[in-house]
């Protein structure tokens, strides 16, 4: 079984690059069975989306 | 003058971004934010700004577009703030060094020796962020959090998340393998997470808060 540093580590890659199938089956297998690892997973796209929002918060602001 | 406005919109479309009052205030505020994440230091962030964009006017007739001009501005930045920490001579750098030799350590405390996650170490679920980004204390965090990252990975990450470049554009930009950026996004993301996981989600007073 593929273990939480690998799972992790493709989980971070997949923001940057598809994975190939040989790489999703395994993962997908981990993060069922491995709760750490799914919230990891939600967290991957949470961060984008915080850094996102804070990109937006230090550029919107037009009064100072 | 309608004719001659159509023409320069045609021809001269960068030029303009140049003059778009928004856009130049935009991308400037984006930059200078970048600098001082990297510089530590808000004067040399500005100079250093400065200078990129003067660098840019230069230039920009070359340039196609928002995006292509974005990039390039940065490009010109991430040598200016390279410029400024060699002539600087910046204790900073000494000490990332350091840091960045303790990663790998740091690293496997999180993971057991088989690479499972430590017991103690287990992302825990973060719910929806959405209550979170409204507080302003949120983002006093989260920004403590960003500057604890050592400066290499601090840098790769805004590059990709905050300023929004894609892999490659940024593997040429700071002369990285595609391994090396994806094994400095890793760290940063991992760090990243950890420290937000610490210091919002596991906070006994935020508990509180939590249904």
């Amino acid at each position: 079984m593929m273990n939480c540093h690998d799972a992790t580590r493709l989980m971070s890659e997949l923001q940057e690059r598809p994975l190939s199938i040989t790489e999703r089956i395994p993962l997908k297998l981990h993060v069922i069975m491995c709760s750490g690892c799914k919230n990891f997973k939600d967290q991957m796209n949470t961060l984008r989306l915080m850094t996102r929002t804070y990109a937006k918060r230090e550029t919107s602001i037009t009064n100072e | 003058m309608t004719v001659n406005r159509d023409h320069m919109e045609n021809t001269n479309q960068t030029g303009n971004l140049l003059t778009d009052a928004a856009f130049l205030q935009d991308i400037r505020r984006q930059m200078i934010k970048f600098a001082t994440l990297q510089l530590g230091d808000g004067h040399l962030a500005e100079d250093a700004v400065q200078e990129a964009l003067i660098g840019a006017l230069k230039n920009a007739s070359s340039f196609n577009g928002r995006a292509a001009l974005k990039t390039w501005i940065f490009a010109i930045l991430k040598n200016k703030i390279a410029d400024t920490l060699r002539q600087k001579q910046r204790v900073i750098n000494a000490s990332s060094l350091l840091h960045e030799d303790e990663e790998d350590e740091e690293l496997s405390e999180l993971f057991d020796r088989k690479g499972f996650w430590q017991k103690d170490e287990r992302p825990v679920a973060w719910g929806n962020p959405e209550a979170s980004l409204r507080e302003t204390h949120f983002w006093s965090m989260f920004e403590a959090c960003l500057e604890r990252l050592p400066p290499k990975q601090a840098r790769i990450f805004m590059m990709r998340e905050f300023i929004e470049l894609d892999a490659n554009e940024i593997c040429i930009a700071m002369n990285l393998t595609t391994s090396n950026l994806h094994v400095l996004l890793y760290r940063s993301r991992l760090r990243l997470r950890e420290c937000i996981e610490n210091k919002w989600y596991l906070q006994g007073e935020r508990n509180d808060e939590l249904p």
